[in-house]
């Protein structure tokens, strides 16, 4: 291993962040119920990184390699730069999308995203009835969505539909394909809600049995059979239904990056809920001491730090023990094996969740929506009952 | 589709083709997802420019690796796979 001139081990790694996402701003118009966002996000809404840093940041990490660009949010549309962050992009070679819920998207903005080079728009859709998505946002955005819908397809961009999938919608995913058929999609991801922030705290309205599951799989095989190449179907089983654990983020700081709001730089969406674990952030130190030197990101790099059953496990390299702030929110150990994982000592966790679907308690426990004045709820502690099973929050 | 020597191909609509200098290849991207080339498609890629015939491409590869056996049948299977993985479509 080489040497730095000042004698310390250079970095251990030699990966080369691709994709980097820009959660840019945590302020939404949605309250969704699912939101993987932190939960006490409110501590991250008055101090955003300036458009000059994003521009700084951009320009670093493309420098590291990094050429798929996620500007992400909160609602992105909320801050008034994305066109200017948009063309920077451009120019500096990305392949840049927008994720939005449409709201604020506007003719005059879109033509200057198409003008300016943004490569596509990624917009979340709920459910074919305006009552679940209304309800499932705590917003009326339904009749909104659908017109950000035909004007993102009028621009000739591609069409790309995010769906999170959960207990309310699950029965539908027949009729949403076939809406994002008729709405002209060329990509459909059917995300299956995973539970982190908000969605873990509303984990027992949202999730659904095993049975809707299997049967929310073959409706989008046949489905996906029919439309052939003309509408790819990403369909990931959620991970507490699968036997493995899934190999998170294609492993910690392997290929993403993402630079939080309040310029915090993560290798996952959650990785703040890790204890004890001082994550850089641009105002500080540079992307490329980030990415390559900084404690944070070599924390969970190779497999030094696995505990049994991951050590020794055969199959360590393809899952890398799954999901260290999944393994920490449900077992309270970040270093212990992904208790999705059968092998999990923990695994019972899982299985009760699973049965718990069966028979939710949906009146005992209203869903606590994505706002302002939740986060800071759970920021002081007042609804720690609901959240007393996770180790998620303060 | 089966491929003919006086077809083009350009690279799909949504899809972008570049050259990255970080990982000394060409890639290809798209909404979701992107493809790191090995050496061979990303010189394939690169001729298929929406106005190069497959004969066209075809000739300038042969001339260029005089060396390499079977190099035709190589082109035309890189062609049928990116085909396959609507990286490209067809012009004429």
């Amino acid at each position: 291993m080489a040497l730095q001139n000042n004698g310390v081990e250079a970095s251990v790694t030699h990966t080369q962040p691709l994709w980097l996402l820009a959660e840019i701003t945590y302020r939404c118009p949605l309250h969704c119920a699912f939101c993987y966002n932190p939960t006490d996000y409110d501590k991250h809404t008055q101090n955003e990184l300036s458009t000059d840093q994003w521009i700084n940041v951009l320009r670093d990490a493309r420098k590291l390699g990094a050429l798929q660009l996620g500007i992400s949010g909160g609602e992105p549309l909320l801050r008034d730069d994305i066109e200017e962050i948009a063309i920077e992009a451009k120019n500096l070679g990305y392949y840049s999308n927008l994720i939005t819920s449409g709201v604020g998207l506007t003719e005059k903005r879109i033509q200057a995203f198409k003008d300016g080079g943004l490569d596509h728009i990624q917009l979340s859709m709920h459910d074919i009835t305006e009552e679940i998505s209304n309800f499932v946002t705590n917003t009326k955005t339904f009749e909104l969505k659908k017109k950000v819908a035909a004007m993102i397809k009028s621009h000739g961009y591609p069409m790309v539909l995010n769906v999170v999938i959960h207990r309310y919608n699950i029965g539908h995913i027949k009729e949403i394909l076939e809406m994002a058929e008729a709405l002209g999609a060329d990509y459909v991801e059917l995300a299956n809600t995973q539970y982190y922030g908000w969605s873990l705290v509303n984990r027992n309205q949202l999730m659904p049995t095993k049975e809707q599951i299997d049967n929310a799989e073959k409706v989008t095989n046949k489905f996906r059979e029919k439309m052939g190449n003309k509408m790819k179907i990403f369909f990931v089983v959620p991970d507490y239904f699968s036997e493995r654990p899934k190999k998170c983020m294609n492993g910690w700081g392997e290929v993403f990056m993402i630079v939080t709001a309040n310029g915090d730089v993560l290798p996952c969406h959650s990785a703040r809920v890790i204890p004890n674990i001082e994550f850089p952030n641009v105002r500080e130190k540079g992307l490329m001491w980030a990415w390559q030197d900084s404690p944070a990101f070599n924390r969970y790099r190779g497999d030094s730090w696995m505990k049994e059953p991951c050590r020794t496990c055969p199959e360590k390299e393809k899952d890398l023990g799954g999901c260290r702030c999944q393994a920490f929110l449900l077992s309270g150990d970040a270093e212990s094996a992904d208790p999705v994982c059968s092998l999990s000592p923990h695994h019972h966790l899982i299985e009760k969740a699973i049965e718990d679907a069966k028979n939710p308690i949906l009146k005992e426990q209203p869903i606590i929506f994505r706002n302002d004045k939740n986060s800071k709820k759970i920021i002081s502690g007042e609804v720690k009952d609901r959240i007393k099973d996770y180790h998620a929050t303060p | 589709m089966i491929i003919e020597h006086q077809n083009v191909f350009k690279i799909a609509a949504h899809h972008r083709f570049q050259w990255e200098e970080a990982q000394q290849s060409h890639v290809i991207l798209f909404p979701e997802g992107m493809v790191k080339l090995n050496a061979s498609a990303g010189e394939v890629l690169s001729l298929v420019d929406g106005k190069n015939s497959i004969d066209y491409i075809v000739t300038l590869l042969k001339e260029k690796f005089k060396d390499v056996e079977s190099i035709e049948k190589d082109i035309l299977s890189m062609i049928q796979f990116a085909l396959d993985k609507a990286w490209i479509e067809k012009v004429i």
